[in-house]
């Protein structure tokens, strides 16, 4: 009995050694904290996060600028105030510098929010994607350093409405910041060539039976938007196939995604010669990215068929904050002023095209507009049809025009 | 008038696939009052089971067969080593086995990773048929009904018919009763566990095959299945029927004409039954 409580006793000194060791070692560690979702509609996509900053952490051989590199995970489910929580918690309990994340939209937005009262800190987006994070009242120390959900879309109405011949659209779409976000910016092409969007049925995320939603599709609709995310969307497209719609579909960009095309099921054979567009596609053919594709095979063997857009996200966000930290030598002090001088100016050459921000912190990228296709070995990817450079986040339109005419919402825009 | 047909048979056909699932909640949770919260993993865990005998035999049948009996044996299990010392106990069920969901849900995750997985149905399931005024519908939601009768039948047959049904209703009424008449009451309970996890585990495959099978359906169906037990009332076969319906009817008619405010429109009905009938539809005080 007493030997017992010795060891209790002994245990319990002990994990109080452990805390105070690692309390006195953390000014030397630099402390990230990387927030994706592991719980929810995205766990797919979390899963893909976590391998890409895992990924680059090990290509640095988590160092960077001289200082070690403590990486801290934490988990939200795609929920905006679930989101905030963890990173509450990751920023205020665990005191990390630097955060990455988050995943979805809406978490996006809120966590912009909060970077707000969090200035001594920097936050730099993970995958989120939604307009209004960056273009309106953005925050200082919050960085984007991929597209957003409506340059995801560039290309891609010009594309439907010259190649495929659609004129008449109907949108089925998530009802939350990004499904806005990605409508807005395949309509600003479509309605622009005089294409009309006849009906926009909007679903709650998270919807798994759409067969209702399926209904209301209107006949005389050439072709159907789609945009929905993860687990939904291969939901979706079988409830599509199985419902007789002869309709042929336009994807949005998740739709596209590995996290869906990887999948198995019979709904894959809805899906090849469907267009997409979006900031990174397994088809380029181009050495830097075969190199990053195979290493990404090599190294996650039981992972997609190829690295997924949320991979590709995170990766670069990752790449940038090292890259950051190399540049000042680790250094953070001054509330961070220097790193963040320094991430403001990067250039990035990475995977698919060179990335820079414009003055509110948003990637300007290369947008590449593709259709799904089988390969050899039967897995299917996205073959590139044509690459857009350099699209900014006003997709090449004045700023205070594209501006004026309001944050993306379920009717703005409008044009049936 | 074609949308809300079409509206009026998705909900009935989704309240089919609800009322499987909460069939073997109604039996664990109504009947017996064991507080069951890794429903929703059985749920997962008949899913991915039958998943893999699938793969490996290529039989939706067997996928079928294997999802029940794989989710039976887990749930025997869970019953048999953690909640049965704690019967009449809530609150420590309701942990021990939120506990459990958590970690099942971590373990299936890390086993079967985060993407969707579906069932190749047979041929004969496949695909729509031709139907009066809608047009077309997918086959296998009609067959989703047929199944959601049998089961119905099945259960009601065996609770109310056979001297197995006695011994379980006995047992809910009064179980020290039953056990000083000589029936081995923690066997009954443990059967009956196992009965209702292979309903959900069953209801798994069936899910899986009509929609799909990821991470985090098994809290959506943990929560529809309260949702449904709680507005049909506790124990009673056709309150979850009724309970069912209503759930499923008022979400695909939310989706198809105010899609916004569908998502609560489950609750909105489950607070209003509670107010109207505390016991829900068809229960009674316990």
């Amino acid at each position: 009995m007493l030997s017992r409580k010795l060891r209790c006793l002994a245990l319990a000194a002990g994990i109080a050694a452990g805390f105070s060791v690692s309390v006195s070692a953390q000014p030397t560690n630099i402390r990230i904290g990387g927030l994706a979702t592991l719980d929810g509609p995205f766990v797919a996509l979390g899963q893909e996060a976590f391998r890409a900053m895992e990924m680059a952490f090990e290509e640095a051989n988590y160092t960077a600028g001289g200082r070690k590199i403590d990486w801290i995970k934490e988990s939200s489910d795609g929920r905006p105030d679930v989101a905030l929580t963890k990173a509450r918690k990751l920023i205020e309990q665990d005191k990390v510098d630097i955060l990455i994340g988050p995943m979805s939209g809406g978490e996006g937005l809120a966590i912009k929010e909060y970077a707000k009262t969090a200035p001594t800190r920097t936050f730099v987006n993970g995958f989120s994607a939604a307009q209004e994070t960056t273009l309106v009242s953005p925050a200082p120390n919050f960085f984007r350093f991929g597209a957003d959900g409506a340059q995801w879309q560039a290309g891609l109405g010009n594309y439907v409405y010259d190649t495929k011949g659609y004129r008449n659209v109907a949108v089925v779409a998530g009802d939350y910041s990004f499904g806005y976000t990605q409508v807005l910016g395949f309509m600003s092409e479509f309605c622009a060539k005089g294409g009309k969007v006849i009906e926009k049925i909007w679903v709650p995320n998270g919807t798994k039976d759409f067969s209702s939603a399926i209904a209301r599709i209107p006949n005389k609709a050439d072709a159907v938007y789609i945009m929905m995310g993860g687990a939904d969307s291969i939901n979706f497209l079988t409830q599509y196939d199985q419902s007789g719609a002869k309709q042929p579909l336009i994807l949005g960009s998740n739709v596209s995604d590995q996290t869906v095309l990887s999948a198995k099921g019979p709904f894959q054979r809805r899906l090849v010669g469907l267009p997409s567009a979006h900031m990174v596609a397994d088809g380029i053919e181009d050495a830097v990215y075969k190199d990053y594709v195979a290493k990404y095979k090599k190294r996650f063997p039981d992972g997609l068929s190829s690295p997924s857009a949320p991979f590709y996200g995170y990766y670069v966000a990752t790449k940038a904050v090292l890259a950051g930290l190399n540049q000042v030598a680790g250094d953070l002090s001054g509330d961070q002023a220097k790193f963040r001088a320094a991430l403001s100016k990067l250039r990035l050459d990475m995977p698919a095209g060179q990335v820079s921000l414009d003055e509110n912190r948003q990637a300007i990228a290369n947008i590449y507009v593709t259709e799904v296709a089988r390969a050899a070995d039967g897995s299917l990817y996205n073959k590139v049809v044509k690459v857009i450079p350099n699209v900014n986040q006003t997709l090449g339109q004045p700023r205070e025009a594209f501006v004026a005419r309001g944050v993306p919402s379920r009717d703005n825009p409008s044009c049936p | 008038m074609k949308l809300l047909l079409l509206a009026t048979l998705n909900g009935i056909t989704l309240a089919a696939l609800y009322f499987i699932v909460a069939s073997g909640f109604t039996l664990i949770f109504g009947m017996m009052r064991v507080v069951n919260l890794a429903h929703g993993s059985l749920y997962l865990i008949g899913a991915y089971i039958g998943h893999d005998v699938a793969a490996l035999s290529g039989s939706f049948p067997l996928a079928l067969a294997g999802g029940a009996i794989g989710a039976a044996l887990v749930g025997m299990a869970i019953h048999y080593f953690l909640l049965d010392r704690y019967q009449g106990d809530d609150l420590r069920q309701a942990l021990v086995t939120i506990g459990l969901s958590i970690i099942a849900a971590d373990l299936l995750l890390a086993r079967y990773g985060g993407l969707s997985y579906q069932f190749e149905l047979p041929e004969m399931f496949y695909g729509s048929m031709p139907l009066p005024i809608v047009g077309g519908y997918p086959i296998f939601r009609i067959v989703l009904i047929g199944l959601a009768i049998a089961v119905y039948l099945a259960l009601w047959l065996l609770v109310q018919r056979t001297r197995f049904g006695i011994m379980i209703r006995a047992g809910v009424d009064d179980r020290h009763m039953l056990g000083a008449i000589g029936v081995n009451v923690p066997l009954i309970s443990t059967l009956v566990f196992g009965l209702g996890a292979a309903l959900v585990g069953f209801a798994g495959v069936v899910g899986s095959s009509a929609l799909s099978i990821a991470p985090g359906e098994d809290a959506r169906y943990l929560l529809s299945s309260l949702v449904v037990v709680i507005v049909g009332g506790m124990g009673s076969l056709p309150g979850a029927a009724i309970g069912a319906l209503l759930v499923g009817l008022a979400e695909q008619i939310g989706l198809a004409y105010f899609p916004t405010y569908s998502i609560i429109l489950s609750f909105v009905i489950m607070v209003a039954v509670l107010a109207w009938r505390p016991y829900g539809l068809l229960g009674r005080p316990a």
